[in-house]
This record gives structure tokens, sequence and C-alpha cells, in this order.
């Protein structure tokens, strides 16, 4: 205190000082909350680095046009040839068969969930989805192939003991409960006007899903489609340890094969010097999945912005 | 309809149709749900099945070992918690501030809505390619190593979206009368936030972070990614205590060293030929079953609690 009057109360200049003091350390901690949501941006930023300064080493050594057109995937051999499409149809395989078993599954659970069940059975099977959706994926790699697969072989027995098929179907199961909670959320949001009018025409409450409440939430579905469709693309444990990691250009979900992430799993597994060719060719495989589930993600805000309907 | 004129009997058995694919229809929907059910069962009754005769406390504290009867689980688990306490302690401050930044802080502006659509496309990114960003930045940029450090900042990075989400979710729920009247008694702008937003929200936002953490315990593919070793029989450094003649280890070397968690050690179990491992891969997946469902079991009940106890 510099005032020659000294009382109990803070002059107005000490206040004013707290005051400046306030507003310098509230300026601090914005710019520190700032710099917390940005790191998610950076993770973005790093992840495009990342993948893409790597993958630039690797397209130094082999053409784009090999990468793409070549029918073989031996980057590790001698005869190293780095054809991506051998990766990318094991990844397309099992997705189709995920999608085959999730869509009509999560569809039909979602229909159900929001305009047939009461109450009581929403509050058990909605814990029940989530549940599912939480099992770690390596246990459903272990279901795959310690019980579904030797299931399979019952019924074909000429099935080998790891196949695209086995992983797949367990993927599709490990989705179900993506597409059947965002699909009821965008059913449920449907106004109930637009159900009582169907109804009032004499409608069932069956036609009055298929024909009112989907159409309406349609694009809410194609959002939930397009997250199963990321989620099958990018998984990887499932298919690590049920589909083989043999590099096979096929399209026979009974064959097994490597798919783009379990050929980086396998990589990773050993012990490659950094900046080898072996090296760069996970990122470059990272890179393809990468561009593949972004043009699935626009795909999907074209479609929901073109089917977007406002009540 | 072009229907020119129905009997009454037309017009019954058209309804009576109706009704049955009605009843059809439900009956394939709760049969789809059972199926969710059954594989549920299946699995944790399948590994309890195969896994009974290893589930004792030497599994616990035993080192992985070569012979199936004698492999244990010890670094594993004790990887998967030192992980998740790095991977908390990380995800936890970072998520809610930014999550608090954009709630309350954020002007509409375009820097915003770059920060909310990415957070929207993290979330969809697998996961595995964090496990390429980590291996690129934190393994060899940073020179932080095949540590628990790397893995531990690799899920909590996976797992910042969910924290972000579920915190902004909670904050929104809270009225604008508690932030006005906050102010009104001169409040500053982040006094109103640590006093009365984030212990307001604090209730959701810890379900938002158990569901990230037990995302983050099952995740296999980011940390075989970095370069984890599958085949670990020491325990990291205990901070203080001697790890060579004359030499103490330090308070953090435990974050640099080499680990394994437990959906490695099932992964590696699994892809054995030997049969006598998938008694161990079956015993692990249930211990990590159980962690997992649990954690969630803790969120549904806290998100259940809390919708009824609210009253503002």
């Amino acid at each position: 205190m510099t005032a020659p009057n000294a009382s109990d109360l803070p002059t107005v200049s000490d206040r004013l000082a707290k005051n400046a003091m306030r507003h310098a350390s509230e300026r601090i901690i914005e710019m520190l909350l700032f710099a917390a949501a940005a790191v998610s941006v950076l993770t973005t930023v790093g992840i495009i680095y990342v993948l893409v300064s790597e993958s630039i080493h690797f397209f130094q050594h082999v053409s784009i046009v090999d990468f793409l057109t070549d029918t073989q995937w031996t980057p590790l051999f001698d005869d190293a040839h780095f054809g991506i499409m051998v990766l990318v149809s094991g990844t397309v395989v099992s997705s189709a068969v995920a999608l085959a078993v999730a869509i009509p599954m999560g569809t039909v659970i979602a229909i159900y969930l929001s305009e047939f069940a009461n109450g009581k059975v929403r509050e058990i099977a909605k814990p029940v989805l989530e549940l599912l959706g939480g099992i770690p994926t390596i246990v459903f790699g272990y279901f795959a192939l310690l019980m579904v697969t030797p299931l399979l072989q019952k019924v074909f027995p000429e099935l080998p003991g790891f196949s695209l098929l086995s992983a797949g179907l367990v993927m599709g199961i490990m989705i179900v409960p993506y597409i059947a909670s965002l699909s009821e959320d965008a059913m449920r949001a449907v106004p109930m006007s637009l159900r009582e009018g169907s109804y009032a025409m004499g409608a069932t409450k069956l036609y009055t899903a298929i024909h009112v409440v989907v159409p309406a939430a349609f694009s809410g579905l194609a959002a939930s489609y397009i997250l199963a469709i990321s989620r099958a693309v990018g998984e990887t444990m499932i298919l690590a340890v049920a589909a083989g990691m043999q590099p096979n250009l096929t399209w026979n979900p009974a064959e097994p094969a490597a798919t783009i992430t379990s050929y980086i799993v396998q990589v990773a597994l050993g012990d490659l010097p950094h900046g080898s060719i072996g090296y760069q060719t996970i990122f470059a495989a990272g890179l393809t999945l990468i561009l593949i589930t972004l043009c699935f993600n626009i795909l999907g805000q074209w479609l929901r912005r073109k089917f977007r309907e406002n009540y | 309809m072009h229907h020119k004129s129905l009997t009454n009997e037309q017009v019954r058995t058209l309804i009576a149709k109706g009704k049955l694919k009605d009843t059809l229809f439900q009956a394939l929907g709760i049969i789809f749900l059972a199926i969710g059910l059954v594989v549920i069962f299946l699995l944790v009754s399948d590994m309890i099945m195969r896994g009974s005769e290893r589930l004792n406390l030497e599994f616990f504290t035993n080192f992985a070992s070569r012979r199936a009867s004698q492999a244990g689980i010890l670094s594993a688990w004790v990887g998967s918690l030192l992980v998740m306490t790095v991977t908390a302690f990380a995800a936890v401050p970072l998520g809610v501030a930014a999550g608090v930044y954009l709630e309350e802080y954020a002007k509409r502006n375009w820097v915003t809505e770059v920060i909310e659509i990415n957070i929207t496309n993290l979330a969809a990114v697998p996961s595995i390619v964090y496990g390429l960003l980590s291996l690129g930045i934190f393994v060899y940029a940073f020179g932080f190593g095949q540590s628990i450090l790397t893995a531990g900042l690799t899920l909590a990075l996976l797992i910042l979206p969910i924290v972000i989400v579920s915190t902004r979710e909670a904050i929104r729920a809270i009225p604008a009368m508690i932030r006005e009247g906050s102010m009104a008694v001169g409040a500053t702008r982040w006094q109103t936030c640590r006093y009365h937003i984030i212990p307001y929200a604090m209730p959701g936002i810890l379900t938002g972070v158990i569901i990230g953490l037990a995302r983050a315990i099952g995740e296999t593919a980011p940390i075989i990614t970095i370069g984890a070793l599958t085949f670990i029989a020491f325990l990291p450094p205990l901070p203080f205590t001697e790890i060579s003649p004359g030499v103490n280890a330090g308070l953090f070397d435990w974050l640099m060293s080499p680990f394994t968690v437990m959906p490695i050690q099932i992964f590696n179990w699994t892809s054995r030929p030997d049969p006598a491992f998938e008694v161990n891969a079956a015993a692990a997946g249930f211990v990590l079953m159980a962690m997992v469902l649990t954690m969630n079991g803790i969120a549904i009940w806290l998100r259940y609690k809390m919708r009824k106890n609210i009253k503002w």
C-alpha cells in the first residue's frame, strides 16, 4: 500500500490493478482452453503429414501406376511387387460381408425399437446393444476364429481355417449396434404428426414405418450406413486373427486374404528398420485406407444434404 | 388404393394381412435383438468354459511363458493399467478443456467451425491410423520409442473426441440461469466454469471418460502398430527401487519402459498354432471382457442415475 492514509479498504488503483490481473489471467486461461481445442486439429494435420510424407518417399521407388494396377503384393520379397489392389480386394470383400449382415439387422432393429417396442423393451435393448458395441475387437477376433469358423466348417466342410467370410460375419455383428442406435435416433426424430397422418389413412404400423418414417429419416439412415462402412473398412484385429494375413487377390469370401489393415499389423509385428521401403509401405497402405474412408464420408455428406428433410 | 369397392370380407382379410405382417416384423426385430444377446452370452460362456482351468491367482501373478500351462498375464494387466493411467491423465484435461472452450468461450466463426468438423471427422478415422500417426510422430520424431508413454498418448488422441463430445453434451444440459446467476454476482467467465459449469457437468463428463477408457483398454491395432513387443517377462521399474546395483529408478522411469497390454497378449496367444495357448487366450479374453463390461456397466448406471437425479 503506497497510499499515505492507508485504510482497510483497497484504494481505487489497487482495485483496478486487481481487475487488470483478473483480465490477464482470464485471457491466459482462454488461450490455454483454445490450445486444448486446437489439439484435435493438430491431430488431423499430424495424420495427413505423416501419411503423405512417408508415402512420398514410397512413391519415389514405386510408380503410382504399378501401385494401382499390379496384381501382386510382395513388398518384402526380393522380387518386390506393390499392387495395392490385392489388399483392397480383401478389404472390399470382408466389408461387403459385414455390411450384408449389419445393414439389414441394424435397420430392422432400429425400426423395431423406434416404431414397435414399448419403453420397457427399449430400456433393456439399448444397454445390450451398447455392451455389444463395447466388446473389444480382439475378443471378436477370438470369437470368429475359434467359434464361428468351426461352426461354419460344419456346414461348409471345405471352408479353410482362415476366411474372409467368418471374419466378415463377426464384423457385421460388431457393427450392428452403431447402425441400430444411430438409425433409431434418426427415426425417433421424425415428428409424430407424420405417423398419425399415415395411420389416419388406414396404414398399418409396418406400412407407416417403411413408407413414411424411413424416407423421412433417410439422411440419418444414410449417415449411419456410412459410419458402418468406415468401421468395416478400418477394422483390423478381427481380420488379423480370423482372415489370415496372406495377400490374396480374390473376390471369394470363402478364401483367406490380407486386408489393408491386417497388412499393417503384420508388418508392425515384425522388426522393420525405420526408413526402409517395407516401413514406408505401411504408410502408403494407411494413406489408401484414409482416402477410401474419406470418399465414403464425402458421399455421406452429400447424401445427407440431398435427402435432409426439415419439419 | 385403386380397388373399386371391397366387400366387408375383403376388408377384413386385408386388415388381418396387415396385422400379420406387423406381428411377423416384430418377431424379426426381437430375433435380431436376441442374436446380439446370444453372441454376448456365447462369448462369455465359451471363454469361461475354455479358460476356467487357467483362471486362478497364478494366472495373474505369472509372466508370459513358452509353456502354456505356466503362462500368466502379469505384465499384460500391469501394462494395461499403466497405459490407461497415461491415457486418462492426457485425455481428461485436454478433452474437458476443449469441451469447455467450445461450449463457453468459442465465438461462432470459421475457426470454431473447423474445430467442430474436425472432431466429427476424427471420430470416424480408423484406429490403426492413429497407430501410424504415433509411429511417425511420438516414436521417431519425438523419440519416445515403443514406450508406455507413446501408447498412452496414442490412445488419448484416439478417445479425445469421445471425451470432448460428452463434455459438450453435459455442459449443454446446464441451464443458462446458472451462468447468469454466477456472472450477476461478479464471477468471471473462468470462475463460472471452474465453480459451476465443470462441477455440474462432472457426472456426464465422467460417463464419457469411462466409455472412452473402456474403448481404449480393448484397442489392439494402434498399439501393435507403434511396435509394442508381444513377449515381455518383466515389469516397468517401480519408482525409487533399485534397477541395477547402486542405481535407483526415477519417479517417471516407468513411462519410457517397454510394455505389453491385455489385448496384445490375447492376440499373441490366439495366433500361436499350439491349441494349449487357446486356453490362455480364453482366460485372458474373459478378464479383458470383465474389465470392459464393468466399465461400460458403470457408465450406463451413472447415466441412468443422472437422468433420475437432475433437478435444476
